[in-house]
C-alpha cells in the first residue's frame, strides 16, 4: 500500500523553492526598494515613505480583522489616537515624570491592544453593522475625549510628539525604523495568514457553521486576533505621533480610518501583499495630485462604493489569474477506500453515541419530541423520515447548534454539552450539512486542512513567529489532507479554489474536511442529493468503508436504495417521533413506514 | 441646573429618537442599517442655515425646500446604494455602501460651505415675554417634531392602507411581493420618508446644535444607540431610549464633565448590547444551520 501513495506525499510537499521564490518575488522587491530608497536623498519622498510605512504597520494588523476575520472594524483610527496621544502623554510627562520614547512606544502597544479587545468584545455577539457602529462610536469618544481631557491631551492646542533617541533619531535613522517595523508587522501577520488560525479566521469569514464543527472556537481566536491588531495600532500610532512632531485631535480624522479600510479592501481580502500595496498607494498617491488634495476623501469614499457594488474581491481577486486558467472538463471523482486506515489509523477502538429522551420545541413547535438513538461504532445508522420529521435536527442536536430542552447526548460515557458545537470536534464527532458549507476563496487543499484545526499544538504566538511546532503542525496538517483527499479522490483538485468546483465535488470536500478529525461519529446531512447514479453508488463504498474502520456513521438520507444498500440499522422518523428501528430488511416491510414514507 | 439639564437633555434625546427613527425607517423597508441617518440630521442644520442665512428664503419655506432636499437623499440613497447590495446581505461588506455614500456627501459639504459650526436663525418670532417664550424655542422645537412625527407614524402605520403596505413589506418581504405589492416603489417611498424625518431632526435641532458638518458622526452614533438598545425596528424604543440618553448624557456632562459623559454612554452602550445583543425590548433570533 505504501507504494501507490508515494507520490502523495511529493505533492503535499509543496511545488519545489523555484515555486516558494516566485510567489515572495513581490516581497524581496518590495523590501529590496524600502532599503535603498535613503540613497535617494530626498527627504520629502523620506517623509512620504515613513508616513506609508506607520500606516502598514496598523493596517498589517486591520487587514487580519477586516480581510481575514471579515469584521468591518471601520473606525480603527481610534487605535492610531490612542498609541499616539500615549507615546506623546508619557514622553512629555503629561503624566507623573517623563518616560524614555522607546518604553513610551512600548506603553503605546499594550494600551493599543487594551483596547483592541475592548472594542472587539462586541463582535463575538453582535451582528455586523451593530460591530462597525461601535467602532465608529469609539473612534467619535476617543477624539472628543482628547479634546476634553486637557491636562493630558493639551485638548485642542495639542502636545509634542517625542523625538526617538539614536540609533532611530529623525531623518533616515527613523526611517529605517519605520521601516523595520512594517517589516515585522508584514511578517508576523503573514505567518499568522497562512496557519491554521488564519484559515479559520477566514473560515468565520464565509462559513461559521463549519469552522464551528472544525473546533474552531471563536470568541478565543477573535480576541487574539484584536489584541495583536490593537497592538499594531498603537504602536503605528506611537510612531505617527514622533513623525508629525505635533498632534492635536484633527489629525486622526475619520477618513484615515476610510483610507486603511479602502487599501485593504481594494488589495483583496484575505491576502497580505494586495492590502500592503494598496495602502502604500492609497498613501503616496495623493502627494503627486495635488490639484485633487481637497477631493482625496471624496474619491476615497467614491472608491469604496465602487469596490463594495462593482469588484468586492479587489485587485488580489483580479490578478488572480492562475485560478481562471479552466478545469479539466469531464471529471470523475474515485474514492479510494483503500487509504482509509492510514488517514484514520488503525485498529481504532470506536465508541458509542446514544440519544436519550431528546425534546425539542421551536416555540410551540415540537421538532423533537423524544427521540432515543443508538449508534454503534462500526456501522452506519440511516436516519430516514419525511419532510419535517427532526432528521437535520436530530443532527443539530447532537453537533451541539440545538440545546435540547429535555435529554441527553452522550459518546461512550462522556455526556457531551448542550448547544456547543465548537466542543464537538474535541470528542471527534464530524458532521457535513445538507448545502456544503465550504470556504469558497480559499483552495480545495485548505479547506480541508480547516478539519483538522483541533490536532494542532502551536500556540498563536508560535504561529505569529514561526517556530518549529508550528512548521510541524502546518506539515503534518497538509499531508493528512493530501491523504484525505486522496481518499475521497479529489487530490488533482487540492490547489483550485473551492468555488469553482461542481457541486458533487464539494460533498465529497466535506467529507475529506470531516475525516481530518480522524472522526469516532461522523454525522451525513444529505451526502447523495445532486450526485449522479454511479457518484452515488462510490459515496456508499466510501461511507460503507468509513464505518467499517471503526466509525459510527450517521446518515440522513432520502435516496431510499443507498440507505437499504449500505446501512446496518435504520430509524424512521415522523413527527419528531421514532416511527420504526431496526434492520433494513424489517424496515422495508414495515408496514406504517411503507405507508407514512417510502410508498407501496 | 435641574432645569437647563431637563429642558436640553430631552431636546438633544428628541433628536437622537429623530435620528433613531430614521434608522428604523430605512431597516423596516429593507433590512439595511443605514450610515446614511447622521447625514441627513447633520444636513438638515446645514442646509436650513444656507437657505435662511445665505439666500434669504424665509423660514417657512425653507423648511419646506430642507424636507424636500431629505426625501430626495433618501431616494438617491436606496437607489444607488441599498437595491443593489440587497442580494448579497449575507456577506459581511454590504453595510459600506451606504457609509461610503454618506461620506461622499460629507465631504461634499466640507468643501463648499467649511467645516465650521455656523449659528442657526431663529425660526418663529416669538416674544420671550408671552406664554410661547417661557421655554426657549430651540428647546422646544425638536420635543414637539418628535412628538408629531410619532403621532403622524403610528396614525400612518395603524390607520392608512399605504402604512399597512409597509408593515407587510417590514414583516415579511416576500410574502408582501406575493401578494402583488410594489416592494420597489414602498422602498423607495419608505427610504424617502426617512430622508423626511432625518432632515427634520436636524433642522429643528439646528438652533441647539448649530448648523455643524461634525453632527454628521455625533447624530450617526448618538441616533443608533437608543435604537440598538430598545430593539430595532421599534419605534417607541427609539423615543424612549432616545430621551433617556439625551437626559442621561446632560446629567453627567453637568455632574462629572464632558469626559466621562461620553465614556458613560459608550461604556452603558457596549454593556447593554453585551448582555442582550437583540435589545432591552428586542427578541432573540434563532439561527439557521
Amino acid at each position: 500500500m505504501t507504494d501507490t501513495t508515494a507520490p502523495l506525499q511529493a505533492r503535499a510537499a509543496g511545488t519545489g523553492w523555484l515555486g516558494r521564490l516566485e510567489g515572495k518575488v513581490s516581497w524581496i522587491a518590495l523590501g529590496l526598494a524600502g532599503m535603498l530608497l535613503p540613497l535617494l536623498d530626498d527627504s520629502y519622498i523620506g517623509v512620504i515613505a515613513q508616513r506609508a510605512y506607520i500606516y502598514w504597520v496598523l493596517s498589517a494588523g486591520l487587514n487580519l480583522v477586516v480581510g481575514y476575520a471579515g469584521q468591518i472594524a471601520i473606525g480603527w483610527v481610534s487605535m492610531l489616537t490612542l498609541g499616539a496621544y500615549t507615546t506623546a502623554a508619557l514622553a512629555a510627562g503629561n503624566v507623573g515624570d517623563p518616560w524614555h520614547p522607546y518604553l513610551a512606544l512600548l506603553a503605546s502597544g499594550v494600551v493599543g491592544a487594551v483596547f483592541g479587545v475592548v472594542v472587539g468584545l462586541p463582535a463575538l455577539r453582535l451582528r455586523t453593522f451593530y460591530f462597525a457602529m461601535t467602532t465608529l462610536g469609539f473612534a467619535t469618544i476617543v477624539t472628543q475625549v482628547a479634546l476634553a481631557w486637557k491636562s493630558v491631551t493639551g485638548g485642542g492646542v495639542g502636545t509634542p510628539g517625542p523625538v526617538f533617541p539614536a540609533p532611530f533619531d529623525p531623518g533616515w535613522g527613523f526611517y529605517y525604523f519605520c521601516f523595520l517595523l512594517a517589516a515585522i508587522a508584514t511578517w508576523m501577520t503573514a505567518n499568522l495568514a497562512s496557519s491554521r488560525y488564519g484559515r479559520a479566521l477566514i473560515a468565520v469569514r464565509d462559513a461559521e457553521v463549519a469552522a464551528e464543527a472544525s473546533g474552531v472556537a471563536k470568541p478565543k481566536l477573535l480576541m487574539m486576533v484584536f489584541l495583536l491588531a490593537g497592538a499594531l495600532g498603537g504602536v503605528a500610532g506611537g510612531l505617527f505621533s514622533s513623525l508629525q512632531s505635533y498632534i492635536t485631535p484633527d489629525a486622526f480624522t475619520f477618513e484615515m480610518s476610510v483610507l486603511f479600510f479602502i487599501g485593504i479592501l481594494i488589495g483583496g481580502r484575505g491576502s497580505i501583499l494586495g492590502p500592503a500595496l494598496g495602502t502604500l498607494l492609497l498613501t503616496v498617491l495623493p502627494e503627486f495630485a495635488a490639484p485633487l488634495v481637497q477631493w482625496s476623501t471624496f474619491l476615497y469614499a467614491a472608491l469604496l462604493l465602487l469596490i463594495v457594488l462593482v469588484i468586492p474581491g479587489g485587485i488580489a481577486d483580479l490578478l488572480d489569474y492562475k485560478n481562471r486558467r479552466p478545469l479539466e472538463q469531464h471529471r470523475e471523482i474515485a474514492p479510494r477506500p483503500d487509504l482509509l486506515p492510514r488517514l484514520l489509523g488503525e485498529r481504532r477502538s470506536g465508541e458509542l453515541l446514544s440519544l436519550r429522551g431528546i425534546e425539542l420545541s421551536f416555540g410551540g413547535v415540537r421538532a423533537i419530541a423524544g427521540i432515543d438513538l443508538e449508534i454503534r461504532p462500526g456501522e452506519v445508522h440511516g436516519l430516514i423520515g419525511p419532510n419535517g420529521s427532526g432528521k437535520t435536527t436530530t443532527l443539530n442536536v447532537i453537533s451541539g447548534y440545538y440545546a435540547p430542552q429535555k435529554g441527553e447526548v452522550r459518546l461512550g460515557t462522556a455526556l457531551l454539552p448542550p448547544g456547543a458545537p465548537h466542543l464537538r470536534a474535541p470528542h471527534r464527532i464530524a458532521r457535513t450539512f445538507q448545502t456544503p458549507r465550504l470556504i469558497g476563496a480559499a483552495s480545495v487543499l485548505e479547506n480541508v486542512m480547516l478539519g483538522g484545526t483541533i490536532d494542532g499544538h502551536g500556540s498563536f504566538a508560535e504561529s505569529l513567529l514561526t517556530l518549529p511546532r508550528h512548521r510541524r503542525d502546518e506539515v503534518q496538517l497538509r499531508e493528512s489532507a493530501m491523504l484525505a483527499l486522496a481518499t475521497v479522490g479529489l487530490e488533482s483538485l487540492a490547489n483550485v479554489r473551492a468555488d469553482r468546483l461542481q457541486h458533487s465535488e464539494l460533498r465529497f470536500v466535506e467529507i475529506a474536511r470531516a475525516l481530518m478529525l480522524r472522526p469516532a461519529c461522523l454525522m451525513l446531512d444529505e451526502p447523495a442529493a445532486g450526485l449522479s447514479a454511479e457518484e452515488i453508488r462510490r459515496l456508499g463504498a466510501l461511507i460503507k468503508a468509513i464505518s467499517r474502520a471503526g466509525t459510527a456513521v450517521l446518515l440522513v438520507e432520502h435516496h431510499a436504495d443507498l440507505i437499504f444498500d449500505i446501512c446496518d440499522r435504520v430509524t424512521v422518523l415522523n413527527l419528531g417521533k421514532v416511527l420504526a428501528a431496526g434492520t433494513p430488511a424489517e424496515i422495508r416491510s414495515h408496514r406504517e413506514v411503507v405507508s407514512a414514507y417510502l410508498g407501496a | 441646573m435641574f432645569l437647563s439639564i431637563v429642558s436640553y437633555g430631552l431636546a438633544v434625546g428628541a433628536v437622537y429618537a429623530l435620528i433613531g427613527i430614521t434608522y428604523n425607517v430605512m431597516f423596516s423597508a429593507s433590512r439595511v442599517f443605514s450610515f446614511t441617518a447622521g447625514m441627513l440630521g447633520m444636513l438638515g442644520g446645514v442646509l436650513g442655515a444656507l437657505f435662511i442665512n445665505k439666500l434669504g428664503i424665509n423660514a417657512a419655506l425653507a423648511f419646506v425646500l430642507v424636507l424636500a432636499c431629505g426625501a430626495a437623499l433618501g431616494i438617491v440613497t436606496e437607489i444607488l446604494t441599498v437595491r443593489p447590495v440587497l442580494k448579497s446581505v449575507e456577506q459581511h461588506l454590504y453595510v459600506l455602501s451606504t457609509l461610503a455614500f454618506a461620506l461622499m456627501i460629507q465631504q461634499v459639504v466640507a468643501i463648499e460651505f467649511g467645516t465650521e459650526a455656523y449659528p442657526f436663525p431663529v425660526l418663529i418670532p416669538i416674544d420671550a415675554n408671552s406664554i410661547w417664550g417661557i421655554v426657549d424655542q430651540k428647546f422646544w422645537l425638536p420635543v414637539l417634531a418628535c412628538a408629531v412625527t410619532i403621532a403622524g407614524l403610528e396614525f400612518l402605520y395603524r390607520k392608512t392602507l399605504i402604512g399597512r403596505a409597509f408593515l407587510a413589506i417590514a414583516e415579511d418581504s416576500y410574502a408582501a411581493r406575493a401578494l402583488g405589492l410594489p416592494e420597489t416603489r414602498l422602498r423607495m417611498a419608505s427610504y424617502a420618508l426617512a430622508g423626511v424625518i432625518g432632515a427634520l431632526a436636524g433642522f429643528t435641532g439646528a438652533q441647539m446644535l448649530l448648523a455643524f458638518i461634525g453632527n454628521q458622526a455625533i447624530l450617526n452614533f448618538y441616533g443608533f444607540v437608543p435604537v440598538a438598545l430598545g430593539g430595532m425596528g421599534s419605534n417607541r424604543g427609539a423615543v424612549i431610549g432616545g430621551l433617556a440618553l439625551g437626559l442621561f448624557q446632560q446629567a453627567a456632562n453637568f455632574l462629572v464633565g464632558g469626559i466621562f459623559a461620553a465614556v458613560a454612554v459608550f461604556a452603558v452602550f457596549i454593556v447593554v448590547l453585551l448582555l442582550r445583543p437583540e435589545g432591552l425590548a428586542g427578541a432573540a433570533t434563532a439561527r439557521r444551520v
